[in-house]
């Protein structure tokens, strides 16, 4: 096995281990959208009457509709999840052992990072089964078609994670960063609602939805269940995917040095 | 020379934490970095490590230069750094076996040189215990054991008895000197005079300069290394 190799296996076995080591943080990762799932959209049901738009082509309930959206924010949550584990490794100390590899820091951090998505991925094939056993049944065939996109979308928050526990150098400034990063994210995007309704409440707020990669990664899934293409969502995800890996990637660039402390 | 630092300068901002430093290690040699708080030896591991790059001067180990060629002169290393590196969530041997891994030991190679590493720390029954379960003392042993699995030419320990009592204190500076009598590097920093053999080759670091370089007995002549370094210093050691 190449050195590249080696290192990718146990940083993923790693982080696997430790995930499902930790019986705790699978159930903390589903409830919050199984809550969002199984009560918000039963009680907003009737208030929010939604049209037939593509890649739906029928009336759908609005469990169906916020089901890629609820995708969409366990990625999100994982993803500044594994940047405060990042922050939280920096402040140990443990990311010094990494990044002391006999490797390119590039490739280490892109291991840190798909470890984290594969992560995000298992949490979102137990969430779908969970809403498929509720009722909420794309087809199947785009269960297997959503799994890219998945992939794609986790990697973009990962890689927005990861530029973000450059920037942070202590645990104690990450959750108001979080505030400002997770709720704006979240709440500006077409998870919970189709940019045509918010656009009715305000055009303003709609462009800035539909600004937010957040939204296109959303829309990303959510046309991948119904096997319909969507170009502009995947051209979207891809390139804000990109900023944000090179970004993160000169965020801990050792020329640059993140990792610097007093010493 | 296995390490070779030449006019290594860095600064944090306006305050310089590294102003020309110079010096060379030889194979084999056990050489102690003694330095107040803040005298620089932590950003001086920090470059030695890659962790970050310094803008002026030259750092080669084991004959790679760190700057062309930062992945050979990085798998001739090992490092105990001072803050804790173990995964508590790991067994011993797990998180020697991560180590090896990303250093592209795999299978069984990478399996007998994590049991003969903890052999070598008296840690062999402990190999499957998780490092939560370990004391203080235990703990610093397998960072060691970690740190050696790769067989580097050059082993920097930055402050590795911070908190240890007495006998983890000892039976970590023994190995470090046996290391180096059987052809290892070995950079040891340390604010403890007390952990320095006469014989040892003694780096003086103050704000960021080199104050002396010679063995610890010629330093502490007509007097204790102790007393010669808080002249030196002007700080309690």
């Amino acid at each position: 096995m190449s050195r590249y190799l080696a290192a990718l296996t146990a940083i993923l076995h790693r982080e696997l281990a430790r995930f499902l080591g930790q019986k705790s943080r699978l159930v903390a990762a589903l409830v919050r959208p199984l809550v969002w799932l199984l009560v918000f959209a039963a009680g907003f049901r009737a208030a929010l009457g939604l049209s037939i738009t593509p890649p739906y082509q029928t009336y759908i309930t609005y469990e169906t509709y916020i089901l890629p959206g609820l995708l969409g924010m366990i990625c999100l949550f994982n993803g500044m999840q594994s940047s405060l584990s990042l922050v939280y490794d920096r402040e140990m100390g443990s990311m010094r052992l990494l990044l002391t590899a006999p490797l390119p820091r590039g490739w280490l951090l892109f291991a840190k990072l798909l470890a984290g998505t594969l992560i995000s991925l298992l949490q979102c094939g137990v969430f779908l089964g969970i809403g498929y056993a509720w009722g909420i049944r794309p087809p199947l065939v785009g269960l297997v078609a959503v799994i890219p996109a998945l992939l794609l979308v986790g990697l973009m928050l990962g890689a927005l994670g990861l530029l973000l526990s450059s920037l942070i150098r202590q645990l104690e400034n990450f959750a108001g960063v979080m505030n400002f990063v997770i709720f704006p994210m979240f709440f500006l995007s077409s998870a919970l609602y189709p940019l045509w309704k918010m656009a009715e409440a305000s055009p303003a707020l709609a462009n800035a939805c539909a600004l937010n990669p957040f939204t296109q990664g959303v829309e990303l899934i959510r046309f991948s269940l119904y096997l319909t293409p969507n170009w502009p969502a995947l051209g979207w995800t891809l390139l804000a995917t990109a900023v944000f890996a090179a970004a993160a990637l000169y965020g801990y660039d050792p020329a640059r040095g993140f990792t610097r402390t007093k010493g | 020379m296995t390490l070779s630092v030449e006019s290594l300068s860095f600064a944090y901002g306006p305050r310089k934490a590294l102003d020309g430093l110079t010096f060379t290690l030889a194979p084999g040699s056990f050489t102690a970095l003694l330095g107040p708080n803040g005298a620089g030896k932590s950003t001086l591991f920090s470059l030695l490590t890659r962790l970050f790059v310094a803008p002026q001067g030259r750092i080669a180990i084991a004959g790679h230069d760190l700057t062309r060629a930062p992945l050979k002169a990085l798998a001739a290393l090992g490092c105990v750094f001072q803050q804790p590196t173990l995964d508590l969530d790991l067994t011993t041997r797990r998180n020697l076996l991560y180590y090896a891994a990303l250093h592209g030991l795999t299978g069984p190679a990478a399996r007998a040189s994590a049991d003969e590493a903890l052999a070598t720390l008296s840690l062999a029954d402990r190999a499957d215990t998780p490092a939560r379960s370990l004391s203080g003392g235990q703990r610093r042993r397998v960072e060691l054991a970690r740190a050696l699995i790769h067989r580097p030419a050059v082993l920097l320990l930055d402050e590795p008895t911070v908190g240890l009592d007495a006998a983890s204190r000892r039976t970590i500076t023994d190995h470090a000197h046996a290391l180096a009598r059987q052809g290892t590097t070995v950079l040891w920093a340390t604010h403890l005079t007390d952990e320095v053999a006469p014989t040892d080759r003694c780096l003086i670091l103050h704000r960021g300069r080199l104050l002396a370089d010679a063995p610890a007995a010629t330093l502490a002549e007509g007097s204790t290394l102790t007393d010669r370094f808080l002249t030196l210093t002007g700080d309690p050691a």
